[in-house]
């Protein structure tokens, strides 16, 4: 009883968030408030991956925005080029640039590629990076440190090819959504619809993943690396998982948040951006199954709602509220609730015996 | 002195042959071609003061710290593999503070050292039942009541038998014990010695150790080492009659064999 518990109790968490956010909110909110739940969703897919990254696996990943960002461009170039009609050119190349078109952008016409690219690009990038990184032992705040400026240079790089990307103004003005017109309400609800499937589709995932065989011997690769390697594993190629399945939960959440939010620019993507993708997961509780996802959300709806009453000092507000959630609940709001960390054990910090 | 050279029958599948083994760090020479035969069926005990190369001839045979020479397993040489593939090969080890997942069940710890003989896709599903090796080692190590105890609150002998077993549950065929019954009870050492000498026989077991009694009661072989080369080799009787034993190793005065065991117990 207590075993089912343990193994079920967390799915059933899981369906009550996707009856909340699939069934409750668009029943309740405006078209307006529902669309930004949406972004909240996609800022959450991304927050689970960093969870496993981060929570489990103990990489510090600063530089999620990059993820973000590779799937959020694939999905809004698909969007320009969707929006231009056939054979057409997005409008701010012919706006900073003589009208032709980058040959990398042809590939993206089709929306079976870009669904492709979205999941296939950033699985590809994050393994040559971690291949790179874990196999040379980097970790820690080296680590940490090495993953911001990723993000930093990716924003550069994006606002320095203003007629390949669209610079500082990034990609925006988007009317169809495969086939669908986006200024239609109903197809809005639809496409908050299917990024909150989503996030609960990369719930699902990860659930599975921690309490698999994978999830413990992530963990203990967390704890005591070089114990795993008398283990017979690679502890590089387990970390080398989790930082791949984190970068393409992270794309898939920027891939949604070009339709949703209508944009995606450098700013969205950045090195800040990245720490506001950290900041939900250290909140919510980053070793939990759903700390990270309702972390995200609150900081989310935390934003919009600090930064419409008080628009020149909410950042203030939400600084604050780190500085004292990490003071008195440092593996986050969710380790406050006894039952919630009962189910998933946190890491101790003193042994118990000597 | 020296064994006779064994034939390979008697050798085994299993052995471990370790020829002109040498680690130097920055110039100082910890290990200094060291030769070694170690069998299977054999519990072999290496000993020697402190610094004499015991602990880093291990780390070199386990990919710790890089070594020239050979240390041939099953025709690989051990030397150019790294650690991971060393213990898939069928070579494991244990340290001299015992490291545990504190935080798991024993059964769990058992069950992660599992891993070697399962294929990525079946580390994506979760456990399910106690596999049967996993249960068997708990059955050999005697910690059959414990297992669903977290293994921090184990006391340290018991986290000494579940490394042990996390090598049955490895199939580890050599295994590379570092110091396995300092800070252990009389009755403890009693234990481990029997169990050593249970999975010995198909196994080859190396023993790192300072305690002369646990040495005189469960060794076949045992290997002085001293200043990084290998001083004699030989069954413990041969051993204490050596006379370059004595001098070196033991302090000149046979008795202090018993004193040091005494000390320890």
């Amino acid at each position: 009883m207590r075993t089912a518990v343990r193994t079920f109790g967390p799915l059933v968490a899981i369906a009550a968030l996707a009856v909340l956010l699939l069934v409750v909110a668009p029943a309740v909110l405006s078209p307006f408030r529902l669309n930004n739940l949406g972004k909240y969703c996609c800022w959450a897919i991304a927050a689970v991956g960093i969870g496993l990254a981060w929570g489990r696996g103990g990489m510090l990943v600063m530089g999620q925005g990059v993820f973000f960002g590779i799937g959020g461009y694939a999905m809004a170039m698909h969007l320009k080029l969707e929006a231009a009609g056939p054979e057409g050119v997005p409008d701010f190349m012919m706006l900073y640039g003589d009208g032709t078109m980058p040959v990398w952008w042809e590939p993206f016409r089709s929306g079976a590629f870009t669904l492709f690219a979205i999941v296939a690009l950033p699985a590809v990038a994050a393994a040559i990076l971690g291949y790179a990184i874990f196999k040379r032992r980097v970790k820690g705040a080296y680590f940490a440190i090495l993953t911001q400026a990723l993000a930093v240079v990716f924003a550069t790089l994006l606002i320095a090819t203003i007629q390949e990307t669209g610079g500082f103004n990034g990609l925006n003005q988007f009317t169809f959504f495969f086939g669908y017109n986006l200024y239609d309400p109903v197809n809005k609800k639809m496409v908050y619809s299917i990024a909150a499937a989503l996030l609960i589709g990369c719930l699902v995932v990860v659930w599975q993943l921690y309490r698999s065989r994978f999830g413990e011997l992530l963990v203990a690769t967390r704890d005591a690396e070089e114990r795993v390697r008398f283990l017979g594993h690679d502890p590089a190629n387990v970390k080398l998982a989790a930082f791949v399945i984190a970068a393409v939960m992270a794309s898939i959440g920027g891939a949604m948040f070009a339709p949703i939010a209508g944009i995606i620019s450098p700013s969205d993507v950045d090195a800040t951006a990245s720490i506001f993708l950290i900041a939900g997961v250290a909140l919510g509780g980053r070793a939990l199954l759903l700390g990270p996802a309702l972390g995200a959300l609150a900081v989310g709806y935390g934003r919009s709602s600090l930064s419409e009453s008080f628009p020149d000092q909410w950042t203030y507000f939400l600084g604050a509220l780190f500085i004292v959630v990490i003071l008195l609940f440092p593996a986050g709001l969710g380790s406050a609730f006894g039952r919630a960390a009962a189910l998933v054990p946190l890491p101790r910090r003193k042994e118990t015996t000597s | 002195m020296k064994l006779d050279h064994a034939t390979p029958d008697e050798v085994g599948l299993d052995y471990l042959e370790i020829r002109d083994l040498t680690v130097q760090f920055d110039g100082f020479t910890a290990v200094d071609a060291v030769d070694l035969t170690l069998i299977q069926g054999r519990v072999h005990f290496l000993i020697g003061p402190n610094g004499a190369g015991k602990t880093t001839l291990v780390d070199a045979v386990t990919g710790l710290v890089p070594a020239t020479g050979q240390a041939r397993y099953r025709n690989q040489n051990l030397l150019a593999m790294r650690s991971h593939r060393i213990v898939r090969a069928g070579i494991g080890r244990t340290f001299q503070t015992a490291t545990v997942f504190e935080q798991l069940s024993v059964l769990q710890n058992l069950d992660i050292a599992g891993g070697v003989h399962r294929s990525p896709f079946a580390l994506l599903r979760a456990r399910r039942g106690v596999p049967s090796y996993v249960a068997d080692a708990l059955e050999t190590v005697g910690l059959a009541d414990l297992r669903d105890k977290p293994a921090g609150v184990l006391a340290h002998g018991q986290k000494q038998w579940l490394e042990i077993g996390m090598l049955l549950v490895q199939d580890a065929k050599v295994m590379l014990l570092d110091e396995p019954v300092a800070g252990m009870s009389a009755e403890e050492r009693e234990e481990t010695g029997a169990l050593l000498q249970r999975i010995g026989k198909e196994r080859t077991i190396v023993v790192i150790e300072h305690d002369m009694d646990f040495v005189r009661s469960f060794a076949d072989v045992v290997t002085v080492l001293h200043a990084g080369k290998v001083l004699t080799e030989g069954t413990v009787a041969e051993i204490q009659a050596s006379p370059e034993v004595q001098e070196i190793y033991l302090g000149r005065i046979v008795e202090g064999v018993v004193e040091e065991g005494a000390d320890h117990a």
